[in-house]
């Protein structure tokens, strides 16, 4: 893990027509990934609604650590004035401005982020957040035949199962791994690396889900999320 | 002759004065369809562009411009405030270092204004938005030959019929698009102030 807080990770800045919306979303996706800047720019100048241009200039160069930055904003307007502020900058390809749904999208790039990311990976998961949600688990049944995959029961032993913290803790923990796991619950699977699908699965606390992991680290993987629910997710 | 950086000056200060006039108007405009903002926000920006222009007043028309440019992006809040900016801003490229605007200069910056306008917005022709108004000014402003008052008062005749243009139609850009068919029957307050907006300056124009 200290390898990944050494490098600089991407920062997300979330611009709206309402300061209180902008910091929420800020406040929820930060809360999945402490180590990643979100930086909230809502409201004009004076407190009323509409955007601020000379903040969300301030706001991309704040957020940005080396890494680059993901925009991602509510209504028309607010996506006008983020493109304008990126297009200002000295370097833009170092900002991306995502068409997302605002929340999904991002809670999705946080923790994508908070994995050490680059820019356009953390850019897709905010686009795609929109549809990710679980799939059948038999669309991919051949998965557990894979030569080298390592699986295990897991229960979860927290009060609320795979909630939004502990599907963001875990996409985390296996994030910078070299291994494509993928969590099943029931009759649906979801893509480890993707909070929101995780979170899509609903699984309670008090039942078990199947880790099911391939590559290099999937030993390394499945053993960090049984510690990790072993733990309950550190609630 | 042509409009001197003074004569651009003038023209912005006309201009702003009218969008203070009209701020009402443009309010009911946008109650009716939109967010009931683009009034105030309008009054806003040019209030500050007023202040900017008393304090630092710039010595091309190129460099008019694009202080009004830039004081419209921070100041607006709302969708007019990228447009209009992104508009002022192509403007200002397009006319150079020219010391003096003719007919032509005129042409050419309004040009590159629509164009600059529907590649920040996305609009075209029928959504019901601010290039109702402005495309048909750019046509105009093209045909009419001779001085910058010409093409001006030519461009701001073609905005007015283009904003009634958009009285019938259906909202497919901002705010206005999520009433659908209830859209109709208002005229676009965007199209409404570009109209206003090249009139304002036409005739500070005649008057240089």
């Amino acid at each position: 893990m200290t390898a990944a807080a050494d490098t600089t990770r991407v920062g997300l800045v979330v611009v709206s027509h309402s300061d209180m919306l902008a910091n929420g979303v800020a406040e929820l996706a930060a809360q999945m990934a402490p180590d990643v800047a979100v930086l909230p720019v809502g409201g004009t100048e004076e407190g009323g609604l509409g955007t601020d241009y000379g903040a969300v200039v301030e706001a991309l160069a704040d957020a940005d650590a080396g890494a680059g930055v993901v925009v991602l904003y509510d209504l028309g307007s607010a996506k006008m004035t983020a493109e304008m502020a990126v297009e200002s900058a000295d370097d833009p390809t170092r900002y991306t401005v995502v068409d997302a749904p605002l929340v999904e999208g991002a809670v999705a790039a946080a923790v994508t982020a908070q994995g050490g990311a680059p820019l356009a990976d953390v850019a897709a998961a905010a686009e795609g957040a929109s549809g990710e949600t679980p799939v059948a688990a038999d669309a991919r049944p051949a998965l557990h035949l894979v030569p080298d995959a390592v699986s295990a029961e897991v229960p979860l032993t927290n009060e609320v199962g795979l909630h939004a913290r502990p599907a963001a803790l875990l996409a985390r923990t296996v994030a910078e791994l070299d291994a494509d796991v993928v969590v099943r619950y029931g009759d649906e699977e979801a893509n480890a690396a993707s909070v929101l699908a995780l979170m899509g699965l609903s699984a309670p606390g008090g039942r078990s889900i199947t880790v099911v992991a391939t590559g290099k680290d999937a030993a390394e993987a499945v053993r960090r999320i049984e510690e990790l629910a072993e733990r309950g997710f550190d609630d | 002759m042509g409009c001197t950086a003074a004569d651009v000056i003038a023209a912005i200060r006309a201009a702003a004065v009218v969008v203070q006039e009209h701020r009402d108007e443009l309010v009911r405009l946008d109650q009716a369809i939109g967010d009931a903002d683009h009034g105030e926000n309008m009054r806003r920006g040019f209030t500050a562009v007023l202040s900017r222009l008393d304090t630092e007043p710039p010595d091309t028309p190129a460099k008019v411009l694009k202080l009004v440019a830039t004081t419209l992006i921070s100041t607006v809040g709302g969708a007019a405030g990228p447009l209009y900016g992104t508009a002022f801003l192509r403007a200002s490229s397009a006319v150079g270092d020219l010391a003096e605007l003719d007919g032509d200069a005129v042409a050419r910056a309004l040009r590159a204004a629509l164009d600059g306008v529907v590649a920040r917005g996305k609009a075209v022709v029928g959504d019901k938005t601010m290039v109702d108004a402005l495309t048909p000014a750019v046509t105009a402003a093209a045909c009419a030959e001779g001085t910058a008052a010409a093409a001006l008062s030519a461009a701001a005749d073609a905005a007015a019929e283009g904003a009634t243009s958009t009285v019938p139609m259906v909202a497919r850009k901002g705010r206005a698009s999520y009433l659908g068919d209830r859209s109709a029957g208002h005229m676009d307050p965007g199209a409404r102030s570009t109209a206003l907006l090249l009139r304002a300056l036409a005739d500070a124009a005649a008057k240089a």
